[in-house]
């Protein structure tokens, strides 16, 4: 009975410090949960220059912590326990499997503030952001098309979750619209980032005549790997990935996540956090693309980047009618455009794909 | 499904890329038995070579270097063992155990400011001549140096054990300490050398792969491979000849998995990602309830001259 008091009490204590923090009497503690190294060179790189920008904009009046490599699963849970513990006002949890974690613990701390990525829970203290790659794989596939003498393009999917399902989709969308007879390989690695199982992944697919690897690992293993093979393009994934360019990088997909996160941390110095959705794409800039390079022909560029320019400004929309979905069924209609519910949870191929998604 | 995408010879190349690291280590070990000692710690050793010889390769621009000093890093940890289970006479399936976690540890300590760095990798070898033949050239002479080196070195320890003298009483050793102690041999002292060549091939095991196979550096990148390579080991009854051809099948099922996949076969992905596993568990039960496994008598067992 005690010790439960004891415990009460406690949390009490905490619960009232973390208020007096975000009351702007102390530093706002935000914390960050990684998926993979920093030093990844993709995803989780991208995800920790958001953290150093909150770091500039905020100075002293902000304290950030982060975790890096944190397994999906029981484990991150026990991390954000932690973070939260120490006195953390607002924590970003930066990768899909993290979200039941997220929600299970942000239910133990109602004052701390959760900001998980990519998922689709969401809670009175947990918000979602997440952005629309997709248009981004949109680009890479017009340029794929345009560009593979195979007609072969190896995709390394990481896992079957919708985001990924999305962006093979979009990428393939594209890239038959410019080329009727492209044909896509996808191989599921089963992680985020392991550069030994990318590269083997990317191996086995540049062997089979693949002449442009799509990753959706975080890793520049496969980069490297498309660089020893020759005449193999490839796209950096979630960050520029620019030191593998002008061949075989091409272009990129860059998340830019800076300017949400200073808005986020300012939200809750200010003491104006709600709970919200973000998804946002190329036009607010949370998806850029990288530059394209002279590898590519001049018109295709050309085309790629009024295809940027629309997807911007929202005159078009990735997923445009009219599309069917892999067994043939109508998915879009003729100027149809998909809606955010149907993309958020999508689990099927369109049509021309061929394989199925494991589950 | 269209098999006939995949390419036999590439097949055939890559499997030798991705075996290598498993053949080294594996060799390494099966000297090690051979002199009668258990050195579970494999993984831990190739994970030191790894970031070893990655920092090397990357300071000094040679991964030459790199390998060199992976080779002596992984020594020097497997000297901790050897001083360990030969001089203080510890448990050394404890102790093996103890040193993976101590090489898991320490490389990722080591390894933190070389996360997201390039290395300089080893250029391709074409041999003279032998690369020009026809489908066997690209198939099995024009690779990297280091799988020559790992094929050499399994020629060389075969031809070792065999014929030498060296080998006959490093093998005498593992039979019977006592009988080779009786003998006059310094049973401790060459158990040592055995353990110490363990430890740099699993260096370079682990250099191959941060070096050239991926090359990177990433916590945990050796993935288990320590593991497979003692399985190895025992898959090849303590021959140098088996060794090769199991780290081969090791390495022609993950490379053909992913193959597979790449070609569209209709095969359920989880299958065919522990098709390996299931291999190598099949065929040690193979070997098992042969009966016969030609281990090393003296495999595991403490030695002291007094007892």
């Amino acid at each position: 009975m005690k010790r439960r008091t004891l415990l009460a009490s406690a949390a009490v204590a905490l619960a009232l410090t973390g208020t007096a923090f975000a009351d702007g009497h102390g530093k706002t503690k935000v914390g960050f949960v990684f998926v993979g190294p920093v030093g990844d060179g993709g995803w989780t790189y991208e995800h920790n220059k958001g953290r150093l920008a909150v770091e500039e904009a905020f100075g002293d009046k902000v304290e950030t912590v982060f975790q890096e490599s944190v397994p999906e699963g029981a484990d991150s849970e026990r991390v954000m326990t932690q973070m939260a513990l120490s006195g953390a006002d607002l924590i970003f949890t930066t990768s899909f499997g993290y979200m039941d974690p997220t929600i299970n613990v942000a239910k133990k701390f109602p004052d701390v503030k959760f900001e998980h990525a990519t998922g689709y829970k969401q809670a009175d203290n947990v918000s979602v952001y997440s952005a629309r790659f997709y248009e981004g794989r949109a680009v890479q596939g017009h340029i794929a098309g345009k560009m593979t003498k195979t007609n072969k393009v190896g995709y390394i999917a990481s896992f079957p979750i919708p985001e990924v399902i999305r962006g093979i989709n979009s990428a393939f969308i594209h890239a038959k619209k410019v080329n009727p007879d492209v044909e896509f390989s996808i191989v599921w690695a089963y992680t985020w980032f392991d550069p030994a199982k990318e590269a083997d992944a990317a191996q086995a697919l540049i062997e089979q005549g693949a002449d442009v690897i799509l990753q959706h690992t975080d890793s520049t293993a496969p980069q490297a790997a498309a660089e020893a093979a020759g005449g193999v393009i490839t796209f950096g994934q979630a960050s520029d990935m620019a030191e593998f360019g002008p061949m075989p990088r091409v272009s990129s997909i860059i998340d830019d996540w800076a300017p949400y996160y200073i808005d986020r941390v300012q939200a809750v110095m200010d003491g104006t956090w709600t709970s919200t959705s973000t998804w946002d794409g190329i036009g607010p800039g949370m998806v850029k693309i990288g530059e394209i390079s002279d590898a590519v022909p001049a018109d295709v560029k050309e085309e790629a980047l009024a295809m940027v320019a629309a997807l911007g400004d929202g005159s078009y929309h990735a997923f445009t009618g009219p599309i069917n979905k892999q067994d043939g069924s109508a998915w879009l209609a003729e100027g149809e455009t998909a809606d955010d519910g149907t993309l958020a949870g999508m689990s099927f191929y369109v049509e021309g794909i061929t394989g199925e998604i494991p589950n | 499904m269209d098999l006939s995408s995949i390419n036999p010879v590439l097949l055939i190349a890559s499997l030798m890329v991705s075996a290598t690291p498993i053949l080294l280590a594996a060799l390494g070990e099966l000297v090690v038995e051979k002199s009668g000692v258990l050195n579970l710690g494999v993984e831990g050793m190739m994970i030191t070579g790894a970031i070893c010889g990655f920092a090397i390769g990357v300071n000094t621009g040679s991964p030459v270097l790199g390998f060199m000093f992976a080779a002596i890093c992984g020594a020097l940890l497997s000297l901790a063992f050897g001083i360990l289970t030969q001089y203080l006479l510890s448990n050394q399936v404890a102790t093996g155990l103890g040193l993976t976690l101590v090489g898991l540890g320490l490389s990722s300590l080591i390894g933190k400011p070389y996360e997201g760095i390039k290395s300089p990798t080893l250029q391709k070898m074409e041999l003279p001549i032998l690369s020009d033949i026809p489908i066997v050239g690209p198939m099995l002479f024009s690779h990297d140096p280091m799988v020559y080196f790992s094929v050499a070195l399994v020629a060389a320890t075969w031809a070792v054990l065999k014929y030498s003298r060296a080998g006959l009483i490093l093998r005498a050793v593992g039979e019977s300490h006592d009988a080779a102690h009786a003998l006059g041999y310094k049973v401790v002292r060459i158990r040592l050398l055995a353990i110490l060549f363990g430890g740099a091939c699993a260096g370079l095991a682990g250099a191959y792969i941060s070096l050239v196979r991926v090359p990177q550096w990433t916590e945990g990148m050796t993935a288990g491979a320590g593991w497979i390579a003692l399985a190895i080991v025992v898959f090849a009854s303590w021959k140098p000849w088996r060794v090769l051809i199991g780290a081969y099948l090791f390495g022609g099922v993950t490379v053909l998995q992913l193959n597979l996949q790449a070609a569209g076969a209709k095969v359920p992905i989880e299958v065919l990602s522990m098709s390996p596993y299931l291999i190598t568990i099949a065929v040690l039960v193979i070997i098992s309830a042969r009966g016969n496994h030609g281990a090393p008598a003296a495999l595991g067992k403490i030695f002291h001259a007094s007892r």
